[in-house]
């Protein structure tokens, strides 16, 4: 069932929702355009599920698009598509949406028509980055989500909001504007070597064209270095929790449940395949910092007094074990950061809306302030226990399936030293447990101290709505994660193949220096080469080729 | 009925009990209120998995039977099912978790009458039992580790189940966080088995074991005996179980006496044919089990908390488990798991029902106006309770005799046997067998004495509590006691499943041996290690002789001892002993040394050192960049003066210096 442009109407519906809530009536009318909106893309995003063909899932679906973007000079274009990888985080996405809304709905009183046009702003810009199928056009979504946010953070957040926004934004920017340098740098070579002189970005031209080794290098660390910002990977984190902490709820979960997810998927979908000697030369600085994220974020996790804190600071540890799961180059490893990256928004999400439903009841996120409140809000406590145990990897809920995936794949890993590293990460499991179940001690458990915390009103049906999907998900995801990885084991398979491949057909000796374009350009038989195993058609449609059998270099008997 | 479906519902139906009395209480509040359903589903759901279990028993499945319902995790070449194993193993194991289950079940419904989270206990319990199956049940490592984990989640809720005391709840952090130590060990191993062989499946690990290096199999062995000393409270990992006893005390029975806290042997004797190829891990977990038998042992001599003497009893009593499997003998091992938990879940359920009484002591007390302290766990404030108690008292001295070891008592049996396959170990060439095979015996005597100490404090002698003459407990309801009759009437018979060696000369055999290890050329699904040498009658007979001895000597000794002095025997005691007994009593300090070095270290150094780091050094880098910058654009900001002069002056010299650029 293929509804023409499925794909585009899912991308720019909440743009769509964002103007009627320019023109709605009353604060009450905008929200209900808001909740309408979110709620028909998800809908409407569920028919990517239905008619998403697993067999299929390493070639685009739901393709669409192909005009030019600037002029016929430039071969940037509107293309959007979704493989299995880009499928499950952009339901992600659209699931988020009215979840947000809701949790937003008592809490922002203050200039509600623009929270919600910013907000169904932003969710067009996420969308789009994970759907985007030009370097260019995915660089365009990637910075239209800036600007929603800072203002959600700097107009509708806490005390210290400016400062939060300012930073936030001063310091992802810094990193994409040189991923932007490098993409122009790309587009010119790639346009040279493979597109007749006409400067491209299309991916699939991109995915073709071997990149010199020297330099892979160097665009490698630029476009590898945006995304570990927006990761955000040790030593780059430091923007997150001042941003989460002052972000309102609702930009909270989005911040953790999406925004950091365009670092991990910009490495999984441009700086592997784009790039993958560079990537294999680095896999051990980002394995490394990786871990370090792990247990670093852990630990200063359990040194924070703030609930808010806390959980920002967790969101460093567990993204470490995606990155870490990205950097082993395993198939099984891959999966596990894919379904970690699903897995880390809804339980993150989670924690981030629980927080606010307490910040909203008490105006505090002082863990001290609280206390005992397990007796006067029982559901509450019932879904923070919850999440809690999911974010902590608990087996049969969803944060497990995705750390062992990553964690068994990785310690497979061939290459030399990501064993130990592991073993390294491994240790975060028990300090998950050491800062979650502290907060929920200090927090839920103990003596009621004071009037306020005894006579705490439990959930309404409106936060129970919100937080029912998500802890049904992780359930489902826990016990029953298989329907996912199989939708994105094609694609992870896929770019694993594809990595290996170029690998092999990469000179063996590094050309030294820096070149320009002319120079770099690839001798005719590298080209050649890959153009005999990933045939080129005219269409981007149809450039990205059906799986190959998976392949995993997990089996080394021969230790 | 078809065995899959059999199976589907023995760990179905806890599962479904769990969230029948969890979630739809937890939504309707009204619901909560009807104790009588809550626990009869409970308990329903408990007793008809075992009906089943039993129906499997009875049906004979020798040959193992897997049933594989999905596949739960894949991605690559590696895939894990939700698939169960029934054999004679998991088989015993399973009988005892539903059957002990179920009893204790029925003991919770008088016991946590009137709490106001009636509903939340039997979620709980329902929902450890739904994991304890999918434990002993499961046909893969992960499947048990889901299993494992999750018997870890109830009892750190189960721990913390009365949250309002912020000890409880710190306790259960405890249990669970050392837990996560061992599973951390436990995951290593599985990472390393799924490299080596590329599955998580017992049949295709078995397989593949031929092919793994020396080193690579004691590495495994012993990370899964690290995961197996934090689930089973073995040092260095034993901390948290007496802490544990903060939960209800049918938990203390359940979980951390009868069934969980045994799945570290379970795990071993599961992999028994590979713990076999790594003889130097053997060697270790012999050694760490005997000094952990010892070690709790003396800790429970100067213990006055009935249920801390039961729970260092119970890592004693692990600890022997252990000292089995480390000689080779895991059926042994699974026979002392399936007696101890005859009568540790009486003597702790015995305690409860003493608990019960003394809370009806204390609440008569604070009624008459009585405001001093009380702990109703305090032995010291017992005695005498067989007068008030009569079916508590006698149960669990039926029970201290069989742990004691007394001839012909389930404890007997088991112990006896264990330090048979010790000695016998050591007349094989294996050395430490012999220091193992001596701190055994030791430790028995130990054990005679402290376990005869705890009943004559608590059921003989004249009443301690205040006011004796005017307050007195009474005997609990039918629901306690029941369970508790059956318990101990298990705890004298149940060891004849497993006679000794000897029996076979009047035509009687080891049922259990042959029911787990099997005969010739039939191998069951526990190994055992070959011995070439063989003890002869004479030795066994004065082995049994000897072990016999030191049972009677130290009940005997002990009831007299106590009977003659009271309490003061434990002044006694102290004074013989002086420094060593603080040591016992104060539990070795270990926890004190945890805490300073270990809990302080990581949680102080996260709060004192990376915390402040972060702000000062990691992010202070990135705001010292912002202030550069900030400060480059004010310099280069006082360039524009607005003066006109001064741009026309510097337009002269820009192009002044092109113009030599480009001559030049």
């Amino acid at each position: 069932m293929q509804i023409p442009d499925l794909l585009s109407v899912i991308i720019f519906l909440p743009l769509v929702g964002a103007l009627l809530a320019m023109v709605a009536r009353s604060p009450q009318a905008v929200r209900m355009v808001a909740l309408v909106v979110t709620t028909v893309t998800f809908l409407v995003s569920a028919l990517l599920w239905v008619g998403f063909s697993v067999p299929e899932a390493a070639s685009l679906q739901f393709t669409s698009g192909g005009f030019h973007l600037i002029s016929d000079a430039y071969d940037i274009r509107y293309v959007v598509g979704v493989d299995g990888i880009s499928l499950l985080l952009v339901l992600l996405t659209t699931l988020l949406g009215p979840i947000v809304v809701l949790s937003s709905w008592k809490y922002i009183q203050q200039h509600v028509r623009g929270y919600y046009t910013l907000l169904l702003i932003l969710q067009t810009g996420m969308t789009g980055v994970f759907c985007a199928f030009d370097v260019v056009l995915f660089y365009i979504f990637f910075e239209l989500t800036l600007i929603p946010m800072y203002f959600l953070i700097g107009i509708w957040g806490g005390e210290n909001r400016i400062y939060a926004a300012v930073k936030f934004v001063i310091y992802t920017m810094v990193g994409s504007l040189l991923m932007l340098v490098a993409i122009l740098y790309l587009g010119h070579m790639v346009g040279h070597a493979v597109n007749g002189g006409v400067f491209t970005t299309d991916y699939f031209k991109v995915l073709q064209f071997n990149v010199p080794i020297s330099t892979q290098t160097w665009l490698f660390v630029l476009f590898a270095l945006a995304f570990a910002i927006k990761v955000p990977m040790f030593p780059f984190h430091t923007w997150l929790p001042d941003a989460h902490v002052q972000a309102p709820t609702g930009g909270s979960v989005i911040l953790a449940g999406v925004l950091l997810k365009m670092g991990t998927y910009g490495l999984v979908r441009f700086c592997l395949p784009f790039f993958p000697n560079a990537a294999f030369d680095y896999a051990i600085l980002f394995g490394t910092l990786a871990v370090i994220g792990v247990v670093y974020g852990a630990l200063v996790s359990r040194a924070q007094p703030d609930a808010k804190k806390l959980v920002a600071y967790s969101s460093v540890s567990h993204l470490g074990f995606v990155v870490l799961g990205i950097f082993a180059f395993t198939l099984t490893s891959l999966q596990g950061a894919v379904i970690q990256m699903i897995n880390h928004g809804l339980s993150t999400g989670a924690l981030f809306l629980l927080v606010g439903m307490l910040y909203e009841r008490r105006h505090t996120r002082r863990m001290a302030d609280y206390g005992g409140i397990a007796r006067s809000v029982p559901l509450l406590t019932f879904f923070m226990v919850l999440t809690a145990l999911a974010s902590a990897g608990l087996p049969g809920l969803n944060g497990f399936v995705g750390e062992f995936l990553i964690l068994v794949g990785s310690f497979s890993s061939t290459t030399p030293g990501m064993p130990l590293l592991t073993a390294a990460a491994t240790t975060g499991v028990i300090l998950a447990a050491v800062y979650l179940l502290w907060m929920l001690t200090r927090v839920f458990f103990g003596p009621v101290q004071s009037e306020e915390n005894r006579s705490m009103p439990d959930l309404s049906r409106r936060e129970l709505i919100t937080l029912a999907p998500l802890a049904a998900l992780m359930i489902l995801i826990g016990v029953m994660p298989q329907p996912f990885l199989d939708r994105s084991e094609p694609a992870s398979a896929h770019l694993i193949t594809l990595m290996e491949q170029k690998r092999a057909a990469a000179p063996a000796r590094p050309t030294p220096g820096m070149m320009r374009p002319e120079e770099s350009t690839p001798s005719r038989e590298d080209v050649q080469t890959v153009r005999n195993e990933w045939p080129a058609p005219e269409q981007p449609e149809s450039v990205y080729p059906g799986a190959r059998t998976a392949r995993s270099d997990m089996h080394t008997l021969d230790q | 009925m078809n065995p899959d479906l059999t199976i589907l519902l023995i760990v179905l139906l806890p599962a479904a009990g769990a969230v029948l009395n969890g979630l739809l209480p937890l939504f309707w509040p009204r619901l909560r209120k009807h104790e009588t359903v809550i626990g009869t589903v409970g308990t329903g759901m408990v007793a008809v998995p075992f009906v089943l279990t039993v129906v499997l028993f009875v049906q004979g499945y020798g040959d193992p039977h897997v049933a594989t319902f999905y596949t739960w995790m894949g991605a690559g070449d590696f895939t894990v099912s939700v698939a169960y194993r029934v054999d004679h193993l998991s088989l015993i194991m399973a009988l005892v978790v539903t059957g002990v289950g179920a009893l204790i079940h029925l003991y919770s419904v008088g016991y946590m009458h009137g709490d106001r989270s009636y509903w939340k206990f039997f979620a709980y319990l329902n929902l450890f039992i739904f994991m304890m199956l999918n434990l002993v049940l499961a046909d893969n490592l992960l499947v048990m580790f889901l299993g494992w984990e999750g018997v870890g989640l109830c009892s750190y809720l189960l721990i913390g189940f009365w949250y309002e005391d912020l000890k409880n709840s710190a306790a259960a952090t405890k249990a669970f966080v050392v837990n996560r130590i061992g599973d951390f060990a436990f995951l290593l191993a599985m990472f390393i088995l799924v490299r080596e062989v590329g599955s998580l499946d017992f049949a295709t690990i078995f397989a593949g074991a031929e092919a793994m290096s020396q080193g690579t199999i004691s590495a495994v062995v012993l990370l899964l005996f690290i995961g197996a000393t934090g689930k089973s409270a073995q040092i260095p990992l034993f901390v948290w179980l007496p802490d544990a006893m903060a939960g209800p005390t049918p938990v203390s029975a359940l979980i951390h006496a009868a069934t969980m806290v045994t799945s570290g042997l379970y795990l071993l004797a599961r992999l028994s044919s590979l713990v076999l190829l790594a003889p130097t891990v053997m060697g270790v977990i012999a050694l760490t089990g005997a000094l952990t038998a010892l070690v709790a042992a003396t800790i429970a001599m100067a213990q006055t908390d009935i249920k801390r003497v039961l729970a260092y009893s119970t890592v004693s009593q692990l600890g022997f488990m252990f000292m089995a499997t480390g000689v080779g003998a895991f059926f042994v091992a699974i026979f002392h798991v399936v007696t101890h938990a005859f009568f540790k879940a009486c003597l702790f359920l015995g305690s409860g029902s003493v608990i019960h009484g003394m809370h009806e002591v204390e609440h008569s007390l604070r009624h008459k106006g009585y405001r001093g302290a009380f702990d109703p766990q305090d032995m010291r404030t017992m005695g005498g309770l067989k007068r008030f108690m009569p079916r508590t008292g006698r149960t669990y001295l039926m029970a201290t005799l069989a742990i004691s070891g007394i001839p012909l008592t389930a404890g007997f049996f088991s112990k006896d046997e264990i330090l048979f396959k010790a000695f016998e170990f050591g007349l094989d060439g294996h050395a430490f067998a012999w220091i193992v095979w001596a701190v055994g015996l030791g430790t028995a005597l130990l054990t005679a004495f402290y376990m005869t100490r705890s009943y004559m404090l608590t059921f003989e002698g004249a009443p301690r509590w205040p006011r004796a003459d005017e307050v007195q407990p009474h005997e609990s309801p039918w629901t306690i006691t029941m369970p508790l009759v059956v318990l101990a009437s298990l705890s004298l018979i149940g060891g004849f499943i497993g006679l000794p060696h000897l029996a076979e000369k009047i035509g009687l055999t080891n049922w259990i041996h042959g029911y787990l290890a099997g005969h010739e050329g039939h191998p069951g699904p526990v190994a055992e290690a070959a011995t070439q040498t063989h003890v002869g009658m004479p030795a066994e007979v004065g082995l049994i002789l000897l072990g016999s001895a030191i049972a009677v000597v130290g009940v005997w000794w002990s009831w007299r001892f106590f009977a003659c002095h009271g309490l003061g025997g434990d002044a006694l005691i102290q004074g013989r002993f002086k420094g060593l007994y603080r040591w016992w009593k104060r539990s070795y300090y270990w926890d004190e040394f945890y805490d300073r070095t270990v809990v302080r270290g990581v949680i102080g150094g996260a709060e004192h050192g990376l915390a402040p780091l972060d702000v000062r050094l990691v992010d202070g880098a990135v705001n010292a960049v912002a202030k550069a910058a900030q400060r480059i654009s004010d310099c280069v900001r006082r360039l524009q003066t607005g003066v006109v002069q001064a741009y026309a002056l510097a337009i002269v010299l820009g192009v002044i210096v092109v113009i030599a650029l480009i001559v030049s």
